[in-house]
């Protein structure tokens, strides 16, 4: 039989699939296996329970047998927030299928809870129905008290509605591990082991890709390797053996198009993303940055690739950080920063000089909840308007954002090419939900990748044949200034934050040069050829569109399956260059009855919709530190489509 | 105290920087813009020394650069005809950190004065002088802000009346030798606007030096803050409150040599050299490997410049962070060069078929 998941957001695609090799592991199952096309995972526990790690290689096993997935982690900014407490939950969700899918799922179907209070922070999450698996050892009266439950839900009949598992997983991984001659507490911890066992079996997930983790990631301590390993193989023989558990469910492998995949993370596209440029463009990449949440992964990412020539140099602050690359940017690098918001308000004074002195810089802004430190570990797109215009004067900067955790890699490539051709700093906006969120990813033909080698000046270029040489003379096509690094004979020059006389480039402070030097900066900006947005719309007749921007394309994608597969047509278009916008935005905007955009902010995207082409767009925003749902926004777009908003 | 040999290999402060035979002279360092700043300002005086020093280290001049910050000294890189980057308040050793660290063939100096380097970007100065890059930072002090007219700087005496502290300052003031000592650079100097001669010394032996250089530079603002170090340049005061530093000789100043420097407890303090003994007095050695000793040097001196040590306080081989930084990748690009396809492609692949 076939079951459809909750809340699903429904295939839309085609195309035929193979069964990956080498799905083995455990010993063939003897129960009835009933077949899905999705599920929804969230693995909820104390944030020293190992719940990050447990969702990730059950993303792993998904991702080896051939489901398309995404992920969602959510865990607290403390490190360890005192066990046992509501603040200090944190859950892993994935969701796998066996079609193409765009989010990491609204709610759960199985949740897997390691104590009361990630019972507590989650129960609501789960619809009725729902499958709940409960690590009962925590169930202490000390526990339930701590988190406010005045009775003991496993006994007041509260989950009543759900489908509830309580297994002892504490006793019983200490049980199979008394052998090892494991500390008790040690033993205890690998119950993460077991209830990612558990869950293997009941979706029949492969299983030696965990045991090789396992194996490499202990490689230095193999008795806790070992005994790892057995917690969870003690969790799948659970399954296996006791009568509690009575079908176990398939989800096939999905049929995406053909190639090689892996699975990636947001942060790590983004660090790819960072180290192709380099290496398509011919330069040595200089990463100056500081760490900051959620944008640390990729500075880790990167220190580790000096092999390709990367330089990765952890400042003293932010500042410093895009100092030294826009140094090094100078030098002839190709310098880049990472940072988030905060980060960003601190390196607006340095994007200015960038802008000013007009030399190619790549800077990522993994966005956040704010304002200032606001939600670290939360999502956000609220830096839209900081990354338009957070600057002092006029100092238009190029804005991108990826739309999924993949699409960084390619939104590098492209945030690099308009930088190196057109000389200016340029915005990379990101966010947390898909730099921590993961999703299969079709490994790119090196072959194809864009070209982004661009030439130093090397002679002199005065037009008055003086034999000088100009720094702010202008190629008439992009009118981008020439790059002439230190080293280079005979066009020794000088630049700096003070106006410049237009092509000479020396100080100037004459009003009709500071209003053509301006104007000639924004229309550089404005000049930068962005390929045309394109709109999705089978059915060819929809007069509602649906355009968002960045992360959101995942939920808002779901949403529009949804709404058409209740035979409605609704269009999506989904902005990746945010400055300059598409050249065909007008028109596409001009084309529909209503257009909608949700944003995680508080309407920045429609605040510059409406002033650039006069529309009167429908702003849906939400700031909650979660990614949108897609049932909220079919119920947001049904209302439209009914002319509730009209 | 003795100097301890680190077995380092000793390069010179522009190794790596390609040289030139063609004759250079202060003029072809010379750019063609208008200087600016006042008359009578002590900028002149270094930016006259600077331009004729430079030809003497034989480098291409395409391969120089000055990165500056904001200030009135800030201005030099405009003067000079070689690269040159006046970039934003303070952030100058942040951008030639990235400048020096990605370019070893590049000598790079930075010009920054008393609010720049000290107020506004103090944490980028300690943050370069600990890490050792290798940069010469000329360190322009006046102990006044000039370019936005008057305020008080983190130099100036403490009860400054100036314009934005009419009934006086209240700040205790940095001494800029002590700080850097603090911070543990490698080369620390001083020298004066006015005399060519030692300061041309001590750029010599901070071009020389690999690693982070830090000359402090006393300079007269004419405008706001005239004759902050008169007393140093007065023929009948210079003798006994200058306190030249020559390495490997004893540190004897006043008329006739009558003062010396001695050691009490830990604590350096100026005595007469007669009632002590020749024998007391400390033997300069710059290349003490704790900067305890230079520390103690640069406490002779108070703001009121009664003892005023100049010349190198000290100079010590450490390894620079930027040699440090090319090494490992130097080293990881011979052990595993970089292959694209491999790293996208990492451990956990699978495939779908058409």
């Amino acid at each position: 039989m076939t079951v459809t998941g909750h809340g699903g957001d429904g295939p839309a695609g085609n195309g035929a699939a193979a069964l990956p090799d080498g799905v083995q592991g455990l010993p063939a199952r003897s129960k009835e296996a009933h077949k899905l096309d999705r599920v929804v995972i969230r693995f909820a526990g104390d944030s020293g329970d190992g719940m990050q790690l447990t969702g990730d290689r059950f993303t792993s096993e998904a991702a080896a047998f051939g489901n398309d997935l995404a992920t969602l982690p959510n865990f607290p900014a403390e490190i360890r927030a005192p066990a046992g407490t509501l603040p200090g939950v944190s859950s892993f969700q994935l969701h796998f299928a066996d079609y193409d899918i765009l989010t990491p799922g609204d709610r759960p179907d199985v949740l897997v809870a390691m104590n009361p209070a990630a019972l507590k922070a989650n129960i609501r999450d789960l619809p009725q129905g729902g499958i709940l698996i409960l690590n009962t050892d925590e169930f202490t009266k000390r526990n339930l008290t701590k988190v406010g439950y005045s009775s003991n839900p496993l006994e007041d009949g509260s989950l009543g509605g759900f489908q509830v598992h309580e297994v002892a997983m504490a006793s019983l991984t200490r049980g199979a591990l008394e052998e090892t001659g494991l500390s008790k507490k040690d033993a205890e911890r690998a119950k993460n082991m077991f209830a990612l066992g558990l869950l293997s079996w009941m979706y029949n997930r492969p299983t030696e890709g965990t045991e090789r983790f396992l194996r490499e990631k202990f490689r230095r301590r193999p008795e806790i390797a070992e005994a790892n390993i057995l917690a969870f193989r003690t969790g799948w023989n659970y399954g296996e053996t006791t009568e509690a558990f009575g079908v176990t469910y398939e989800v096939a492998p999905a049929k995406l198009p053909p190639g090689t995949y892996r699975q990636i993370t947001g942060n790590l596209a983004l660090a790819y993303g960072i180290v192709a440029a380099g290496q398509r463009s011919g330069l040595d990449v200089f990463l100056g940055t500081y760490p900051i949440t959620p944008a640390s992964d990729v500075l880790h990412e990167l220190s580790k690739h000096k092999n390709f020539g990367v330089t990765t140099f952890q400042a003293e602050d932010e500042i410093a950080g895009i100092g030294a690359a826009l140094g090094a940017s100078y030098g002839g690098a190709l310098g880049v920063t990472t940072t988030s918001g905060p980060g960003i308000a601190l390196k607006s004074e340095t994007i200015g000089l960038a802008v000013m002195t007009e030399l190619p810089l790549l800077i990522c802004d993994i966005q956040r909840g704010g304002p200032s430190t606001g939600l670290p570990t939360k999502t956000e797109q609220a830096d839209l308007l900081q990354a338009m215009y957070g600057r002092n004067g006029e100092a238009p900067v190029p804005v991108l954002a990826p739309s999924s955790p993949a699409d960084c890699f390619d939104v590098a490539l492209e945030a690099t090419r308009i930088a190196l051709t057109y000389r200016t700093p340029v915005l990379l906006l990101s966010d947390g939900y898909i730099a921590n969120g993961s999703e299969p990813w079709l490994l790119p033909d090196l072959t194809a990748l864009p070209d982004l080698r661009v030439p130093f000046a090397s002679e002199p270029n005065a037009p008055d044949g003086s034999g000088e040489f100009w720094p702010y003379l202008r190629d008439p096509e992009t009118l981008a200034r020439p790059w002439a690094v230190p080293g280079t004979p005979g066009l020794e020059h000088r630049i700096g934050g003070l106006e410049k006389s237009d092509g000479r480039g020396d100080i100037s402070y004459d009003p009709d040069n500071h209003d053509r030097m301006v104007r000639l900066r924004q229309a550089k900006i404005d000049g930068i050829t962005v390929p045309d947005i394109e709109v999705d719309d089978p059915s060819g007749v929809a007069d509602v569109l649906v355009l968002g921007w960045g992360s959101t394309y995942g939920p808002i994608g779901a949403a529009c399956r949804r709404v058409r597969a209740t035979g409605t047509p609704i269009a999506q278009a989904h902005l990746r260059h945010l400055n300059p916008m598409p050249s065909n935005l007008g028109d596409v905007l001009g084309r529909y009855r209503r257009v909608i955009v949700p944003e995680m902010n508080l309407g920045q995207l429609a605040t510059l919709l409406r002033a650039r082409y006069l529309v009167d767009v429908v702003s849906h925003t939400k700031v909650a530190g979660l990614p949108f749902k897609a049932e909220e926004l079919q119920l947001v777009f049904d209302q439209v489509l009914q002319g509730a908003h009209a | 105290m003795t100097t301890v040999d680190l077995g380092l290999p000793s390069i010179g402060g522009t190794a790596g920087v390609p040289t030139t035979d063609e004759k250079q002279t202060a003029k072809s360092y010379t750019s063609d813009q208008e200087v600016r700043w006042c008359p009578g300002c002590g900028d002149y005086a270094v930016l006259a020394a600077v331009r004729s020093f430079l030809p003497e280290l034989r480098l291409k001049r395409e391969n120089t650069v000055f990165v500056s910050g904001i200030g009135c000294s800030s201005r030099f890189p405009y003067y000079l005809n070689t690269y040159g980057v006046h970039s934003i308040h303070g952030r100058a050793p942040a951008i030639a950190t990235g400048l020096a660290t990605s370019r070893p063939d590049l000598s790079v100096w930075v010009v920054t004065g008393d609010g720049d380097a000290l107020s506004i970007g103090g944490n980028h100065l300690i943050h370069t002088l600990r890490r050792n890059v290798n940069l010469k930072i000329l360190l322009f002090n006046n102990r006044i802000y000039g370019l936005t007219k008057g305020q008080y700087s983190p130099t100036s005496e403490q009860g400054k009346v100036t314009k934005s502290t009419p009934a006086g300052s209240l700040d205790h003031p940095f001494n800029p030798v002590s700080l850097a000592l603090g911070a543990e650079a490698t080369f620390v100097a001083r020298a004066m606007d006015s005399d060519r001669k030692q300061l041309t010394e001590v750029l010599r032996a901070a071009a020389e030096h690999r690693g982070s250089a830090l000359v402090e530079i006393y300079q007269n603002c004419p405008i706001f803050n005239d004759g902050a170090f008169d007393v140093l340049k007065d023929p009948g005061e210079r003798e006994r409150r200058i306190v030249p530093l020559r390495d490997g000789e004893p540190i004897r100043f006043g008329p006739d040599g009558e003062f010396g420097v001695v050691q009490d407890g830990f604590e350096l303090r100026v005595r007469k050299v007669s009632e002590v003994g020749e024998d007391a007095v400390v033997v300069h050695d710059a290349s003490r490997t704790d900067p305890g000793y230079a520390f103690a040097l640069s406490r002779l001196g108070g703001q009121d410049l009664e003892h005023t040590p100049t010349g190198i306080f000290r100079s010590v081989s450490r390894p620079t962070y930027d040699d440090l930084a090319r090494e490992q990748v130097r080293l990881a690009q011979e052990s595993k060069p970089g292959d694209l396809a491999a790293l996208l492609r990492g451990n956990d692949t699978w495939q779908v078929l058409g």
